[in-house]
């Protein structure tokens, strides 16, 4: 019970047990401000390429929050800024300077309820990819058919591309967004609870599929779900009331925490 | 249980059973007032317009008192000046809403531009043809069809604000972000997938404008009058279908108030058609 013995500096573990990771986003001294309410406070932690992610904790931690500042989707909303540095690769991207579009096709994001836009299954796909890339037909076409397959949809849509992207199940819609956001080449991938509105076989394909798809893409997950987050997570990161509490290989949170908080968070004692 | 049904005969609950009853016969007779007058109405309309309704109806210039004609052009009149006031009104209309809904959500500005909207959407039509009669009118020195066609547009302009802004903040947020997501600059996002998300209540939108200005007289008298003769000068007074039947419904010709029965007829039905097509729309927009 006494938890306390492993005061690790949090950060420095998960580095320590891999030498050979790529940092891809790096989150230093971040603060986020709703207006005056100051919703994260100092947040230090970093996403590898190749690795999962995971962010956990109570309603209203600031997960989310954390996930919509690494493509400044927060942008969209008066009153909400963020200090401190997000660098993805070497670039701050909450610098003024940076150009949101470029960085949001660079991070993808993947949402809670699926969003396909009210037009057919390939124009889902091809919307993206014609924002960035101008590409004879059958070069898109090809595209469109990678991006399906890669969302582990394409055998299952293939005869009614010309559907609407709305006739789709559940489930069949948040592969459609996962493969749009894939079609656009990110390098990250967000995904904010995305199993949440899913049936438990829907949401067991989109976990083979993060684990799938992590091999070539940085990627955070937001999960309320605990098993969900050690089922596809290499690294946990386990967030209350706005502070990061833990973080760390995703076997150790779960297994020998060394936070007390954590350790009643994945027991189930809150939250 | 037994104390329910002490209850249940109580005199409060027996009271309350009355009240219960003449509440809903109040509402059953209101509304049978209502409707009543209603179907009167377009019982009377049908009784002395389908009489008149023919061929000739649609082929002939208006007559003089006395002898036979049709209502030729001042159903092109209308149209025509309705057909103007949108092309005018539905794109203001449309980028007023838009700003409102999608670039202004959050400004102070966007809250003056609504009220003024909302003033200008219930302003009497009479004022709005006042209003052109002297901007326009008075200082071309004529009666006109654009001027006509201009005191429509000023009435869809408000109509077409209000309802591109509503349907726009149906649209949900989480479809914003999702194209903001794959990297969408907001000009696309708005064009291509929120108008997209509404257009259904967006064209029901204009539908309604065009239903709304189609019987509308007031706006017509003061500035494109009336017009005796086909005319494809839109510089000059042009007939309309309100105007005819104010004038010959007036008149103590017995074929002329035929005409302007058959006449309120014809415009009864088109509004009629339109506002079902609005539903359709509105019911098709729901369901995706």
């Amino acid at each position: 019970m006494s938890m306390a013995n492993f005061t690790v500096p949090t950060v420095n573990n998960a580095a320590s047990n891999a030498n050979d990771l790529i940092e891809k986003v790096t989150v230093q001294n971040l603060d986020f401000f709703y207006g005056d309410n100051r919703a994260l406070k100092n947040i230090n932690v970093s996403l590898y390429h190749g690795k999962v992610t995971a962010f956990i904790g109570p309603s209203g931690c600031g997960k989310s929050t954390l996930l919509r500042i690494l493509n400044r989707m927060y942008d969209l909303y008066p009153n909400q800024r963020a200090t401190g540095t997000v660098r993805l690769d070497n670039d701050n991207i909450l610098s003024p300077s940076q150009d949101l579009n470029l960085l949001r096709a660079k991070v993808g994001m993947v949402f809670q309820k699926p969003t396909p836009f009210p037009m057919t299954i390939y124009e889902n796909i091809a919307f993206g990819i014609r924002l960035y890339e101008n590409l004879p037909k059958s070069e898109l076409d090809g595209r469109v058919q990678q991006a399906l397959q890669r969302a582990a949809l394409w055998e299952e849509v293939k005869d009614k591309l010309g559907a609407n992207g709305l006739s789709l199940s559940g489930g069949q819609q948040q592969r459609l967004c996962i493969a749009r956001t894939v079609a656009v080449r990110p390098e990250v991938i967000l995904f904010d609870e995305p199993c949440s509105a899913l049936d438990p076989i829907s949401t067991a394909k989109i976990e083979e599929l993060i684990d799938e798809l992590k091999e070539d893409y940085t990627i955070a997950i937001v999960t309320h779900n605990m098993q969900q987050a050690a089922r596809v997570s290499d690294f946990t990161a386990f967030m209350y009331l706005g502070e990061l509490v833990e973080y760390g290989d995703t076997t150790r949170m779960f297994t020998t925490p060394s936070d007390r908080r954590t350790q009643d968070y994945i027991t189930g004692r809150f939250g | 249980m037994a104390i329910m049904i002490s209850g249940a005969s109580s005199p409060l609950y027996a009271t309350r059973r009355r009240k219960n009853v003449i509440t809903m016969a109040l509402a059953y007779a209101a509304t049978g007032f209502g409707l009543s007058w209603l179907a009167l109405i377009l019982g009377v309309l049908f009784y002395e317009g389908f009489s008149g309704l023919s061929l000739r109806v649609f082929t002939e210039m208006t007559p003089p008192p006395g002898s036979a004609g049709g209502l030729l052009n001042p159903i092109i009149g209308s149209l025509v000046m309705t057909f103007l006031a949108v092309l005018i009104g539905t794109p203001l209309g449309i980028l007023a809403g838009t700003y409102l809904a999608e670039y202004g959500r959050y400004d102070k500005l966007s809250s003056v531009v609504r009220f003024i909207n909302d003033i200008l959407l219930s302003a009497p039509s009479i004022v709005i043809g006042l209003f052109i009669y002297e901007i326009m009118v008075a200082q071309m020195g004529h009666f006109s069809g654009w001027a006509g066609s201009v005191a429509l547009a000023v009435i869809v302009v408000p109509v077409v604000v209000r309802t591109t802004e509503d349907m726009l903040t149906l649209v949900p947020d989480t479809l914003r972000e999702a194209a903001a997501s794959v990297g969408l600059p907001r000009s696309l996002m708005i064009t291509k997938v929120a108008y997209r998300a509404a257009r259904a209540g967006m064209i029901t939108g204009v539908l309604l404008a065009i239903a709304r200005i189609s019987g509308e007289t007031a706006p017509l008298l003061f500035t494109a009058l009336n017009n005796q003769f086909w005319t494809n000068n839109m510089n000059a007074p042009v007939s309309s279908l309100p105007v005819v039947i104010f004038q010959f419904a007036l008149s103590p010709y017995k074929d002329w108030q035929d005409l302007a029965w058959t006449g309120a007829l014809i415009i009864t039905l088109a509004v009629l058609a339109l506002s079902i097509t609005a539903r359709f729309l509105g019911s098709q927009s729901k369901k995706s």
